[in-house]
């Protein structure tokens, strides 16, 4: 049976709280993981197997945060995205809103297309196919 | 003092689950200071037990290749407290398994009833902090080794 966004997000929020120890007021559709919940690397990948087992879904590597962009010279150049590392990204994350991002997409500030509804998205579109 | 938390595997399932006990003795001197009138066991050293229980569940994945470290502590909640001769046991199950990490689920008994639960993930060192030029083979020294290969020889023969 299809998942309303609303459900989705309970439970992306509870998974939330459990993986950052965050209360769930502070987990909110806007908010992004490193920066308002304070996530680091490793809690990245908790963030997946919660979400595995508690979606029951299969989340391969680099899906949800796609992997191999930054080390790549042709994508990276004085700190920005190139536009074929834009392009790249895009295809890799249509779960992500680059509304912001694309008008300077400094990689210190990719850290910010992962936010909770970036979540919601990608777990909508797997559970709901 | 030698840096091991736990006295025997008493249980061991591959890739799956692990069981270790810990006996504790007045003859531990970290006791006398955690307190000297009243000795507690501490429970960061009940964390480290289960961590070096999961720890060989982990490693022994793959063989011992990969040098297993505690990355995060997800949840360590005890309801009572250890004192000496109380017998620990830790049972820890495998989670989740991936090229970087893995993630377990840990129970601490005391005398047999459960006083807390504990969820932890491990980092593959060698897999993730390439550059760092790791000791080969720095955590599963000769002590953990030779806890874990009974259960091995009967599963192999």
């Amino acid at each position: 049976m299809a998942m309303s966004e609303q459900e989705v997000f309970e439970k992306v929020q509870e998974t939330m709280v459990e993986a950052l120890g965050v209360d769930d007021d502070e987990v909110t559709m806007e908010a992004t993981l490193t920066g308002d919940l304070g996530a680091e690397s490793i809690d990245f990948l908790d963030i997946v197997f919660r979400l595995e087992k508690s979606f029951d879904i299969k989340i391969p590597r680099g899906e949800l945060f796609p992997d191999n962009i930054l080390n790549n010279p042709e994508f990276v150049q004085d700190g920005k995205l190139t536009d074929a590392g834009l392009t790249q990204l895009k295809d890799r994350m249509p779960h992500a809103d680059f509304t912001d991002f694309e008008q300077d997409p400094d990689i210190n500030k990719m850290a910010e297309l992962f936010k909770v509804q970036t979540i919601v998205n990608y777990v909508m579109g797997k559970v709901n196919g | 003092m030698r840096w091991i938390w736990i006295d025997r595997l008493t249980e061991f399932e591959p890739g799956k689950r692990a069981v270790a006990v810990k006996n504790v003795s007045l003859a531990e001197e970290h006791l006398h200071d955690h307190w000297e009138a009243y000795p507690i066991m501490p429970a960061p050293l009940m964390i480290e037990g289960v961590a070096q229980t999961g720890g060989i569940l982990v490693g022994q994945v793959n063989d011992f290749k990969y040098d297993v470290v505690l990355a995060k502590i997800s949840k360590a909640e005890f309801n009572d407290i250890v004192v000496p001769g109380d017998q620990l046991t830790y049972e820890v199950v495998l989670e989740h398994m991936a090229p970087e990490a893995a993630a377990i689920a840990g129970t601490v008994r005391k005398n047999g009833e459960i006083i807390g639960t504990i969820n932890m993930m491990f980092s593959h060192a060698n897999n993730n902090m390439q550059g760092l030029d790791l000791p080969e083979n720095f955590v599963f020294t000769g002590s953990f080794q030779r806890m874990v290969e009974p259960f091995l020889e009967n599963a192999n023969g």
